[in-house]
């Protein structure tokens, strides 16, 4: 479990509403009537066996996809006309499963992307480099130059990202995500793939940000060692439906979770 | 591409200072025949500003269009009605005026980007080749209502003062040309450059960071047929001469995306780099054609090698280097660099 109660930003009220959402594709249905909240400043896990509708979970929330049913409240406004455009205005960034960087640009100049809604400047002003345009930029390189040193990959900022190792693609994708200056950071599987060492490094980036910027973070994770680590609060999915949710400790001990997710025989 | 730069360093100025004054001084002092500005300098420049427009659309934002030569003809053709209905308009806001409207029709033949991709766009945007010329040729206002069906451009007049000369012509595209390719380098290096690569790259995670997919997409399409819409009013006041609509058909466009894919996709200086081979690898082969094996090969066979081994070149480019002849050259400084300091 997180370190205790001295943390720097207090768990707080509740600042993302998932209520009763279905989604469906044709005739399967990947999310059934399945509400949930998360709290400000804490780190919310989703677990869940393959195919339990964990991404799509989050591409709801992220507006990638729609669902049929329910609602989705974020710091009590309720998301309405959702696309993942307007709901990165409102301050929820994401990471991708699979990886979903800009392969041809650099390093820091993904993260860059990320600084898009701290950009001010239209074209013209970048065109002909009008004070404010470079201005803009300098700040929007510093910001980003901090959260290279943080991810402590200064050496492979100029590198086209096409051409890192997968540990590393990680690395810049969260700091793509950081550099939003994003209050809600949904990250899928931000570890998976990784070794034993690469999987510490990225428990001490997400715990330090939350640490330091009160980040509330949802993630998406299948090592439950780590889950148990760095999680507040865990929600458990199996076929599209909540099994489970509660603190680490409580989940670890469910019956149903433990039968779904742990893969305990029937048969017993 | 590889390395940001976010500001311009020392060696960017002094490549720009000596390129200045490679362009306006010792060009048009060492360069005698009309020939060279008549034939390969001015298409050269103007060909390169359309090239810098497919690039935007193309090699930034990843869309694939092919029309550079209909928003060409209408930059042309705006160009030509203003100044003869317009009185008092100077000729350089003629020119930025023919690039606004050419902006426009960009927008609108854009728009299916916002629903369609890839190969299936490139259908789509060549309708605007075929609609463009096609309203150009059916409604005689645009030509004056000119039955010739070639109607001669207006002379250059700027402050007064006709610019006629091969070389006074070579000059006044060669500022613009400058210009615009600043501006188009101050773009592509920042926050503007940033959207377009990340939607050509990822569009989902570009959207996920904020940015538009609608205005970014429309925003390239705009600029670029800006810059094409220049270029060909440029092309056709000091390189043709004349305003035919039949200068700016569908093989026009495809020498610009071939010249925007040998030069290297994404690169402004590739743009420079592909016009320029495509348009001196001709009066290349017919030198060698007339001198090396003084004429015994058919002019009707060289120019039909000229077609082959471009077509072989494009294949070799898009299989071994994407990213062209700019990348080639990047190589070339890299390994001299290298060598001087050992």
């Amino acid at each position: 479990m997180n370190t205790t109660q001295d943390r720097n930003f207090k768990i707080g009220n509740p600042i993302l509403e998932v209520n009763n959402i279905s989604l469906s594709f044709g005739g399967v249905n990947a999310i059934t009537d399945t509400s949930f909240n998360v709290l400000e400043h804490e780190i919310r896990a989703i677990i869940g066996p393959n195919g339990a509708g964990k991404s799509s979970m989050l591409n709801c929330i992220n507006g990638i996809y729609k669902p049929q049913q329910g609602s989705i409240a974020f710091k009590g406004n309720t998301l309405s006309k959702i696309t993942p455009n307007i709901i990165a205005q409102m301050g929820i960034s994401r990471t991708f499963q699979n990886l979903a960087l800009f392969k041809r640009m650099s390093a820091i100049d993904n993260i860059l992307v990320g600084r898009k809604l701290h950009s001010h400047a239209n074209f013209l002003d970048v065109a002909i480099q009008l004070p404010k345009a470079r201005k803009e930029e300098q700040v929007n390189l510093k910001k980003c130059e901090e959260i290279v040193k943080f991810l402590e990959i200064e050496k492979i900022k100029d590198t086209p990202v096409g051409k890192l190792p997968y540990g590393l693609q990680k690395r810049v994708e969260l700091g793509r995500a950081l550099a939003t200056e994003a209050s809600l950071l949904l990250l899928d599987e931000p570890m998976a793939g990784m070794n034993v060492e690469e999987k510490r490094e990225m428990c001490r980036f997400i715990l330090e940000v939350n640490e330091e910027y009160g980040t509330t973070m949802v993630l998406i994770e299948h090592d439950m060692g780590v889950v148990m680590d760095i999680s507040d609060r865990v929600v458990v999915l199996d076929y599209g439906k909540i099994i489970g949710d509660g603190p680490p400790e409580e989940v670890r001990t469910n019956q149903n979770v433990i039968d779904a997710y742990l893969g305990v025989s029937h048969g017993e | 591409m590889s390395t940001s730069i976010k500001t311009y360093s020392k060696v960017d100025y002094i490549n720009f200072a000596v390129l200045m004054v490679l362009g306006f001084l010792v060009i048009p002092m060492t360069v005698s025949t009309d020939y060279w500005f008549t034939s390969i300098l001015i298409p050269w420049l103007c060909l390169a500003l359309a090239t810098i427009g497919q690039q935007v659309i193309m090699g930034y934002t990843g869309q694939l269009a092919l029309g550079a030569a209909g928003f060409m003809a209408a930059g042309a053709f705006a160009c030509f009605n203003l100044i003869l209905r317009v009185d008092g308009l100077p000729f350089f806001g003629a020119l930025i005026i023919s690039g606004l409207i050419a902006a426009a029709i960009g927008i609108v033949f854009g728009l299916p980007s916002l629903r369609i991709r890839g190969i299936y766009l490139m259908v789509a945007t060549l309708a605007s080749q075929f609609f463009i010329i096609w309203v150009i040729d059916k409604f005689g206002w645009f030509k004056n209502y000119d039955s010739s069906g070639i109607i001669t451009a207006q002379d250059i007049v700027i402050f007064g003062k006709s610019y006629t000369s091969p070389v006074e012509m070579y000059l006044v595209i060669l500022i613009v040309v400058t210009i615009l390719t600043i501006l188009a380098i101050n773009m592509a290096r920042g926050s503007t450059g940033r959207n377009w690569m990340a939607v050509r790259d990822m569009d989902v995670a570009a959207e996920s960071m904020g940015v538009s997919l609608l205005k970014t997409k429309l925003q390239a399409f705009a600029i670029s047929s800006f810059y094409c819409g220049v270029a060909g009013a440029l092309f056709a006041f000091t390189y043709l001469k004349s305003l035919e609509p039949v200068a700016f058909d569908i093989k026009l466009s495809f020498k610009i995306l071939f010249m925007c894919i040998l030069g290297g996709l994404g690169t402004i200086n590739g743009a420079f780099i592909g016009a320029g081979f495509i348009l001196l690898f001709p009066v290349l082969l017919n030198y060698v054609g007339n001198n090396v094996f003084h004429g015994a090969i058919d002019a009707t066979i060289i120019s039909a090698m000229e077609q082959v081994i471009f077509g072989v070149l494009m294949i070799v480019f898009m299989i071994y280097e994407p990213l062209g002849m700019a990348r080639l050259w990047e190589n070339l400084k890299q390994r001299l660099f290298k060598k001087k300091n050992k």
